[in-house]
């Protein structure tokens, strides 16, 4: 049995159930990042001195990766209007670019993560309530950027049959996909300069 | 979507990308200017706040969306605001008890 709306938009939403199901998902998203920064906010205000960022971190490690997964989003973006083009091999290598970006950022966040372990003293996420918060906000955000990768090099490499078969499906799950990454770019912008910076 | 449209929005998440990444050197910028803490973290957020509308609006199209998709979002900022505020709220009532 078709599943209905997959590619014709609903008529009382206005919507392709998949981009209407995202949005709902991003929302949630949205109120579990929402729970952290809040729990930041009381950490932070808790205290009379809050160290500075750039006591443990890394600045320019982090607006590398910045840099990185604004180019990623790019590249995420313009996989899917090459398909809205009907270029498929622009699609494939736009889409490969998203993949090498994504995980220049996991590399990048490895050797931060590796230089805070190896510290003398190791900096560990019980070390302050600095080092804590920054870990599992961080810690969370990696999470999703491998989800991305997960799902992105699926539809690079095996998922992407379906271009052959339903052309315009395949198109709507890049833009899901898409909206999922510029998410996580979105997490990434507010966490740079919250952590890292002020 | 025409080809055309489609061309034309290319050229658009070209201008965005380029306006993210000088914005990201201005957030960096921002973080060694001496103008305080309070004004650091305004100015900061400021920035983010305009880098992440960018991002909303163009790359994830929220400047030409559906109906649908604005009250989902409203109504999800509400409950975000809840999240942070009521909290806060909280806290400051404490601190004028004790």
């Amino acid at each position: 049995m078709d599943i209905p709306f997959n590619v014709k938009e609903r008529p009382d939403t206005g919507l392709y159930n998949g981009k209407l199901g995202i949005w709902l998902f991003l929302a949630s998203e949205v109120m579990l990042f929402g729970g952290l920064f809040s729990a930041y906010i009381f950490l932070r205000t808790g205290v009379d001195n809050w160290p500075a960022g750039t006591e443990y971190l890394d600045v320019r490690l982090a607006t590398l990766n910045t840099l990185f997964l604004i180019s990623s989003s790019v590249t995420m973006v313009m996989s899917w209007a090459s398909l809205k083009l009907n270029d498929f091999k622009k699609f494939k290598f736009y889409s490969g670019t998203t993949l090498l970006f994504a995980f220049g950022f996991l590399v990048i966040k490895y050797f931060e993560y590796s230089a805070k372990f190896s510290h003398v003293p190791p900096y560990l996420p019980s070390t302050n309530n600095f080092l804590g918060i920054y870990f599992t906000m961080t810690g969370l955000h990696v999470l999703h950027v491998i989800g991305g990768i997960v799902v992105i090099g699926y539809y690079f490499g095996p998922g992407s049959k379906m271009w052959k078969a339903d052309p315009e499906r395949f198109t709507n799950r890049i833009e899901i996909v898409g909206l999922y990454w510029h998410f996580v770019d979105l997490v990434w912008i507010f966490l740079f300069p919250v952590l890292y910076l002020l | 979507m025409t080809p055309e449209e489609v061309k034309h929005h290319i050229k658009t998440y070209v201008i965005v990308f380029i306006a993210l990444a000088f914005l990201t050197v201005v957030t960096v910028a921002i973080s060694y200017l001496d103008i305080g803490v309070k004004a650091g973290i305004a100015l900061g957020l400021f920035v983010a706040s305009i880098k992440a509308s960018l991002v909303a609006c163009y790359f994830m199209h929220l400047i030409d969306e559906k109906t649908t998709i604005y009250w989902t979002l409203i109504a999800t900022a509400i409950s975000f605001l809840i999240l942070i505020f009521l909290p806060i709220g909280t806290m400051l009532a404490q601190a004028r008890i004790y």
